[in-house]
């Protein structure tokens, strides 16, 4: 167990079958829960768009397939995989499960009632909180900085506890980032795009800065050849599904300065 | 209007040079490296934060013009004149402050390193030329039609 994360011998506890379930099963009951509130909608007499259904279950299965099988037990060995699976569960993922706006079917499958009680909690300060773009970029990028920066990572691989919280702080950090910048779903607490823009740029300067600290000087236990393929994967995979962001965002933007002539005709 | 034209062209000039950078130094000619070890700890941060901002700039000032297009307050010259400005002060930006101060990394890594960053320099110098020349065109064009 010495130093050397590659060839731990605590392999069974890490990414066994245990780790492996007990990660796929938040996934398993939201995939649950959003099918059953589609078809609650749709017996309502409300129906949901079959894309949005289509994006929620990629989404799911990029974070199901970034946890378990091949590439999860891959992730633990090669450090360029475990940066794809980063990739995946913190960035795509969340990106196209945000897309398939989760809320706000959730919010019409439920009663009237329930529907309110729900969305006090989404206008609840604690909320707001969270979905600040400052937030919700330290929780995201300062977690990885953290991550990567410290002795965290090679912890991570020896500790089953440790190894299940990250994963999951990874994913849900990675949706709060994206839900505090572009608005899919119900926001009681919306910011200007000006604030969004000027705190996804430091954002996203933060996860390429990183990138390079991670080639440069490689995270603890982790071959400088492997450092330096995932930096760069990370670099420029971070890059493109923020561009996706930044895309959604700025046309956002545009939508909302339609006059008001153009609204009414679409 | 007129200022929305100029700052929807540099945006736009400043990322689509910071994407040309990227798409011919780095990748198709590979002059450029991915990581230079004497880059200065300032550098990372100031080339990682110039990388984030050209990305913004490039998709923001493609929207910026869209809407005015959309406003139909779009001015041709004035704004290809503030695309070329945009352009050569990345240009310029990135051959003086980011290689040589900061030292991120290097146009290409030859002896006559010298004759790289002469041509860069001037060249960027020449495009700012061109850019505010166009911009100047576009308000004396205005004047004359009154």
């Amino acid at each position: 167990m010495e130093g050397h994360v590659h060839h731990s011998s605590s392999v069974l506890d890490v990414d066994g079958l245990l780790s492996q379930v007990l990660l796929a099963i938040p996934f398993v009951i939201a995939f649950v829960i959003y099918l059953y509130a589609y078809q609650r909608s749709k017996e309502k007499g409300r129906e949901w768009p079959i894309y949005r259904l289509v994006l929620f279950v990629l989404g799911t299965s990029l974070a199901l397939v970034s946890v378990i099988g091949p590439l999860g037990v891959r992730a633990h060995i090669d450090f360029t995989y475990h940066m794809l699976g980063h990739l995946l569960l913190g960035m795509l993922a969340p990106l196209l499960i945000v897309l398939s706006a989760p809320m706000t079917l959730v919010l019409r499958a439920l009663s009237v009632r329930n529907a309110k009680k729900l969305t006090k909690v989404l206008r609840s300060n604690v909320a707001g909180f969270f979905t600040d773009p400052i937030v919700a970029s330290i929780l995201n990028i300062g977690g990885l900085w953290v991550l990567y920066r410290t002795e965290l990572y090679m912890t991570m691989h020896e500790s089953l506890l440790l190894h299940l919280l990250i994963h999951m702080h990874v994913f849900l950090a990675g949706y709060l980032f994206t839900i505090s910048l572009i608005y899919f779903d119900p926001v009681p607490h919306r910011r200007t795009y000006m604030y969004r823009t000027i705190v996804f740029i430091f954002a996203l300067a933060g996860h390429g800065i990183l990138s390079k600290q991670i080639y440069a000087y490689p995270p603890a236990g982790v071959p400088t050849s492997e450092a330096q393929s995932g930096g760069m994967l990370m670099y420029y995979g971070g890059d493109v599904i923020d561009a996706v962001i930044i895309v959604i965002l700025f046309y956002q933007w545009y939508q909302s300065r339609a006059p008001r002539s153009a609204v009414m005709a679409t | 209007m007129k200022k929305r034209n100029i700052w929807s062209g540099i945006l736009f000039g400043i990322g689509v040079m910071g994407f040309i950078d990227e798409l011919v130094f780095h990748q198709l000619l590979q002059w450029h490296h991915f990581y230079d070890w004497s880059t200065t700890e300032v550098g990372i941060f100031a080339d990682g934060l110039f990388n984030a901002f050209a990305w913004f700039a490039t998709i923001g000032g493609l929207f910026l013009l869209a809407d005015l297009k959309r406003q139909q307050i779009f001015q041709r010259t004035r704004w290809w004149g503030a695309v070329i400005l945009g352009a050569g002060v990345f240009q310029l930006f990135d051959g003086i402050v980011l290689h040589k101060i900061l030292r991120v990394h290097q146009i290409r890594y030859v002896d006559n390193l010298i004759v790289y960053d002469l041509v860069w320099n001037i060249g960027s110098i020449i495009l700012i030329i061109i850019g505010i020349l166009l911009l100047r065109k576009a308000t004396q064009h205005e004047v004359k039609e009154g």
